[in-house]
C-alpha cells in the first residue's frame, strides 16, 4: 500500500518479541522504576525513624500537631483530616484500576470517565495536602526556644490546656518593625518577625501566675512533662526566640528535625502525586483523542496505573509512620 | 492484539471468590477501607491495653505496622495486578525490596537507639 510503516505494525513487531517474565517491555520498566523509587522513599522514612529513635523521649506527638479539620475551628480533631485524605487517595486508586479494567475490554468511554475521576481525586488530594501544610506553617499556639535550642510551650495550670501567645502576651508599643529592603537599608532585609517580641511574651508570662510551661521531654505515659511555676519561670527566662508556626529552621511543635522531615517526606510524596496527575492528564487526553483505540490496546493506561497505585502505596506508609505510630 | 483479560479472582486464599474483576476491585476497596477505619479508630481511642511494650515497641504500633503491610499487600497484589504476574516477577520485586528495607530498618534504628543511649548516659548536657 505505501512504504511507511504504521504504528500498529511496529506494535505488532514489538509484541512478537520474547517477553521476559511474560510482562511487556513497558510494564517491566515501570516495575524497575517503582522498585528504585520505593527505595528512595525507604531512605526518607528510615532517616525519619533514625532521628526519632535518636530523640525517642522528646519527639513531638503527631496527635497534638495535626488537629485541624475544615470547618471545625478550635475543635481538637486529630487524625480525621488525614484519614479523609487517605480515603480520597485510595478511592482514586480504585477509579484508576477500574480504568485499567475498562481498557482491557477496549471500552474507550469508560476508560476516559474513570481516568477523569482519578485526576479529580489526585487534584483534591494535592489540594488537601496544601491545606495541611498551610496549617502546619502557620501554627496555632506559638512557643519559645531556649538557649539550648529546646522548645517550651505554654499551658494553663488549672485545666492543663495549651495557651497561645496571644492569650497572655503583653503589649509593648516599642516592638520594632520588620526590616524590609523597602523601609531600611535597600540592600538588606530579614525574614518575618513573630507577632510578639520576647519581652512581650516574658512580661505577659510573669504577670499571670497560672501559666506554666511544658518541655519537649515525654514521661512514661507518653505525655509531655509539665513543669511547676518556679521551674517554668526559670525556663522562660532562658528563652531567646519566639517561635510561631514552622519553617525549615525551627518550629513550635518541638524538635527541629520534625518539621524538616514533614516538609521533605510529604512534599516529596505530594510532588509524586502532582506529577502523577499531570501524567494521568496526558494519558487522558490521548484516550480522548483515540490514540489507544487505534493502537488496539490500552497498555499505556495500565502503566500509569502502576505508577498511580505506587503513589497510593507510599501514602499508606507515610500515613502510618507520620500520623499513627 | 490479544489482551490478557484473565484475572485471578480469589482473595484470602480462596475464602472469597469474585465473579468479575470489577467486583474484586470493589471488594478490595471495602477491605482496605475497613482496615483504614480500624487504624484511625485505634489511633483516636488509643486503648490502654495496647500501650504495653512488646519487643521494645508499643503493641499498638506493632498493630499499625502489620495492618499497613496488609494494606500494601492488597494494593500491590490486586490494584497493581501483581497477582496475575509470573512468580518470577513477583519475587524479583518483593524480595529485593523486603531485603533492602529490612536491612536498612535494622541498621538505622539500632544506630539511632545507640546515639540516644550515648546522649542519655553521657556527661554532656544537651539542654543548657
Amino acid at each position: 500500500m505505501s512504504s511507511t510503516i504504521s504504528s500498529t505494525q511496529i506494535q505488532s513487531e514489538l509484541n512478537t518479541e520474547p517477553k521476559p517474565l511474560d510482562a511487556s517491555y513497558g510494564k517491566l520498566m515501570m516495575w524497575f522504576f517503582i522498585v528504585s523509587d520505593a527505595l528512595t522513599f525507604t531512605g526518607f522514612l528510615i532517616s525519619y525513624g533514625f532521628s526519632r529513635f535518636k530523640n525517642i523521649d522528646s519527639w513531638p506527638i503527631a496527635d497534638e500537631v495535626f488537629t485541624h479539620f475544615p470547618g471545625l475551628h478550635g475543635i481538637d480533631a486529630p487524625m480525621y483530616y488525614v484519614a479523609l485524605m487517605t480515603f480520597i487517595l485510595i478511592f482514586s486508586s480504585v477509579t484508576m484500576v477500574l480504568a485499567v479494567d475498562a481498557g482491557h475490554h477496549n471500552q474507550k468511554d469508560r476508560v476516559a470517565f474513570y481516568m477523569f475521576l482519578t485526576i479529580i481525586g489526585g487534584a483534591v488530594f494535592v489540594g488537601s495536602q496544601a491545606w495541611e501544610w498551610k496549617n502546619f506553617i502557620k501554627g496555632e499556639y506559638g512557643a519559645l526556644e531556649t538557649r539550648g535550642g529546646m522548645i517550651i510551650q505554654f499551658v494553663d495550670s488549672e485545666n492543663n490546656k495549651r495557651l497561645a501567645l496571644k492569650d497572655f502576651a503583653s503589649y509593648n508599643p516599642e516592638y520594632r518593625e520588620q526590616h524590609k529592603s523597602s523601609n531600611g537599608l535597600w540592600f538588606q532585609s530579614e525574614s518575618a518577625l513573630p507577632n510578639y517580641s520576647l519581652e512581650e511574651v516574658k512580661t505577659g508570662f510573669l504577670a499571670d501566675p497560672s501559666i506554666v510551661v511544658r518541655i519537649e521531654k515525654i514521661d512514661e505515659k507518653g505525655h509531655k512533662i509539665i513543669l511547676n511555676r518556679d521551674q517554668s519561670i526559670e525556663k522562660v527566662m532562658q528563652g531567646v526566640y519566639v517561635v510561631e508556626g514552622a519553617n525549615l529552621i525551627r518550629n513550635e511543635y518541638g524538635n527541629r528535625l520534625f518539621a524538616d522531615f514533614f516538609f521533605f517526606i510529604t512534599g516529596f510524596h505530594g510532588f509524586h502525586v502532582f506529577s502523577g496527575v499531570i501524567i494521568n492528564l496526558i494519558i487522558f487526553i490521548n484516550v480522548l483523542l483515540g490514540t489507544y483505540e487505534r493502537r488496539g490496546h490500552y497498555e499505556m493506561v495500565e502503566k500509569v496505573g502502576l505508577y498511580w497505585h505506587f503513589v497510593d502505596l507510599v501514602w499508606v506508609f507515610v500515613f502510618t509512620f507520620f500520623y499513627l505510630v | 492484539m490479544e489482551q490478557n483479560t484473565e484475572h485471578k479472582l480469589e482473595i484470602f486464599r480462596g475464602l472469597i471468590k469474585f465473579k468479575s474483576n470489577v467486583q474484586k476491585i470493589w471488594g478490595v476497596l471495602i477491605f482496605l477501607s475497613i482496615v483504614t477505619a480500624i487504624e484511625v479508630a485505634l489511633g483516636i481511642i488509643k486503648p490502654e491495653i495496647l500501650m504495653s511494650y512488646f519487643l521494645s515497641m508499643k503493641l499498638i504500633n506493632w498493630i499499625f505496622i502489620i495492618l499497613t503491610l496488609v494494606k500494601a499487600y492488597y494494593i500491590t497484589w490486586d490494584f497493581m495486578h501483581m497477582r496475575d504476574e509470573k512468580f518470577g516477577l513477583q519475587v524479583s520485586v518483593v524480595i529485593t525490596l523486603l531485603f533492602l528495607m529490612a536491612y536498612a530498618v535494622f541498621i538505622f534504628l539500632v544506630e539511632g537507639n545507640y546515639i540516644y543511649d550515648i546522649m542519655y548516659e553521657g556527661f554532656v548536657s544537651w539542654n543548657f
